[in-house]
């Protein structure tokens, strides 16, 4: 008898992501939509196959040119943008640590190929809001081979209420339009004066805003002022037109004590939801993060700096975390990514976490209300 | 270190006649040489002075009025004391269990039942330690950190520090680890400053504003 045949042929757990791996990738670079299709089933098989479900979700191509199902007004095959947020630099000599972690999210998005259509930087350059800090990011993100729209975070304003950030970025309120997409950029994290009265310097000002848990500051608003320029900005917009808003903290209240918040989000999502497409992306949170409130559809960005824990109270139930970061690996937990537009106008999302597999929250998730595509759960929530 | 806010020996006016002699020789325990027919009186970090006249009226209300004359000096010279109220002020910290119910029951001191002063020490002491601990957690400078980070950063109002969960087998470590040594992983790491002592004040703190944070979760040391 021989015993050698009974002995399983065993592939490590490395050698079989490799493979998926490299089917995958092998599939991607003449994809169409047969192909993925086969690529897509494959991959998923040979996970299974091995046992390791949560392998599935990890190849799922980024960017998928889906035939046009009609509505929207999407030009062409829908369009992909990158992302990278919330890097919250100080000067080299203080901190080289976070300006790596940065120049890291500088380097994914301009290896992407395809090349993104723009990349979007989601605020929270600078940790400190000073000039050095924001003229450093200014310089790194030059080094971006796509266009990049800019947004402001609480750490760019508070030292000098936007004055350098202005003079590099131009006007923190915005909107453009990108392939029949309508998109609005908002200044989010305006703050009452909490300052003056206790006669704060400039700098024990921001280093108040900076400190998430501080409660001496006030909360996140929208405003009046730019809900009246949200209001003009958006009547020449018909409703049928995909409307994608950037805000930096996210546009709805989560939790209060760390200004996951904006004080006035249920005025803001008033404007926003006569329109039939509408999706959020918000900085601040620096976690996966999901919500629906009506046919709005939100999510977070990953930091490059560093993560912050899941809220104790509040958490949408959509929002699926990720994997509890390990603080053993000064990378974990952060990332940069992509989105990817359809030609309906809703969008799918990739935080492409580092050292990890990247979590795709997708527009189905969301449409289903949790039903369908659900991404998968990590093995370590938080405490 | 800033543990000192309730300094508060009273000298009281009835002492005064008996220390007279002894007060005036004292070696350069007063600035000035008390001017004729005045005395100097020490609050007990055996700096801070006040005059008083001799023939001052040895009342209860006049040994008060020098007791806030030497405090006010005291605080004066020490602008740091509100640090308790400004640090609580910005960070949330959580409060003690209330003994109250304790109050004119028991043994407390050898003979005398728990008092309302005993209740109110044991709350004062235990949350200043705690608040101390939230004063270092939230500052890149006390920590020591060469790169301008604080714990509060990764953990705002302590989240994920999971107290409750230590000691546990730490596979990063290849050993099991008390809270202590993640706080000193984290300090020597991230942080990027020098680690504490197991007794220094700073690490005392520091566990004491982890645990206070997640007051009520039940223990469950080994859990992942």
């Amino acid at each position: 008898m021989n015993d050698n045949a009974k002995i399983p042929h065993i592939r490590s757990v490395e050698t079989r992501h490799l493979e998926e791996r490299e089917t995958l990738f092998r599939g991607l670079s003449n994809l169409d939509r047969r192909s993925f299709l086969k690529v897509s089933t494959g991959a998923a098989a040979a996970a299974l196959a091995a046992g390791a479900s949560n392998h599935f979700h990890s190849f799922l191509p980024v960017n998928v040119a889906y035939a046009a199902e009609g509505g929207g007004g999407v030009q062409g095959q829908g369009f992909t943008f990158a992302y990278i947020s919330d890097s919250h630099l100080y000067v080299k000599k203080t901190n080289e640590r976070f300006v790596r972690q940065l120049l890291r999210a500088v380097d994914d998005i301009n290896k992407l190929d395809p090349q993104p259509d723009f990349v979007f930087y989601g605020g929270d350059l600078a940790q400190l809001g000073r000039k050095e800090e924001l003229d450093l990011g200014a310089q790194i993100l030059k080094s971006i081979k796509a266009p990049v729209h800019m947004m402001v975070g609480e750490h760019d304003w508070y030292f000098d209420m936007g004055q350098r950030w202005n003079e590099l970025f131009g006007a923190q309120t915005y909107s453009f339009d990108h392939k029949g997409v309508h998109f609005v950029v908002l200044m989010s994290v305006q703050e009452k004066d909490f300052w003056s009265a206790r006669g704060m310097s400039p700098a024990e000002r921001m280093h108040t805003v900076a400190g998430l848990d501080n409660a001496v500051q006030s909360a996140f608003e929208v405003g009046a002022a730019q809900r009246e320029w949200l209001r003009k900005d958006l009547d020449k917009v018909p409703k049928s037109t995909p409307l994608i808003v950037f805000s930096h903290s996210p546009l709805y209240k989560l939790y209060r004590p760390w200004n996951f918040w904006t004080d006035d989000a249920e005025d803001v999502q008033a404007l926003l939801q006569r329109f039939d497409r509408v999706t959020v992306l918000h900085g601040h949170t620096h976690q996966v993060l999901t919500n629906r409130i009506g046919n709005i559809q939100f999510h977070g960005m990953l930091s490059t700096a560093w993560p912050w824990p899941y809220a104790p109270q509040g958490l949408p139930a959509l929002t699926v975390q990720m994997n509890r970061p390990n603080p053993f690996d000064s990378n974990d937990g952060l990332g940069d990514g992509t989105v990817s537009v359809h030609p309906d106008g809703l969008v799918d999302k990739l935080y492409s976490l580092w050292n990890r597999n990247p979590m795709q929250v997708k527009a189905s998730y969301l449409s289903s209300g949790g039903k369908s595509d659900v991404p998968v759960a990590p093995t370590l929530a938080s405490y | 270190m800033n543990n000192s806010s309730f300094l508060a020996l009273i000298v009281l006016a009835s002492t005064l006649a008996a220390q007279a002699d002894s007060q005036s020789s004292a070696p350069q325990a007063s600035p000035a040489t008390p001017a004729a027919g005045s005395k100097t009186v020490k609050l007990c970090d055996n700096k801070t002075t006040v005059q008083v006249p001799n023939d001052a009226p040895k009342t209860r209300a006049e040994g008060q009025k020098i007791s806030d004359a030497l405090m006010a000096q005291w605080k004066a010279t020490n602008p740091d004391t509100k640090w308790v109220k400004e640090e609580v002020e910005a960070h949330q910290v959580v409060t003690p269990a209330d003994n109250s119910k304790l109050v004119g029951t028991g043994q407390s001191s050898t003979y005398g039942t728990v008092t309302q002063q005993d209740v109110q020490v044991w709350k004062n002491e235990t949350y200043k330690t705690a608040v101390y601990g939230s004063k270092v957690f939230h500052s890149g400078d006390e920590l020591g950190s060469e790169i301008a980070v604080s714990c509060d950063m990764c953990h705002p109002r302590a989240a994920n520090t999971h107290p409750e969960s230590y000691p546990k087998f730490q596979p990063q470590l290849g050993r099991v680890a008390l809270l202590r040594d993640m706080i000193n992983w984290c300090i020597e790491h991230p942080v990027r400053g020098k680690v504490l002592a197991p007794d220094d004040p700073k690490m005392r703190a520091l566990e004491a504003y982890i645990i206070a944070q997640r007051k009520g979760v039940p223990l469950d040391y080994g859990k992942r």
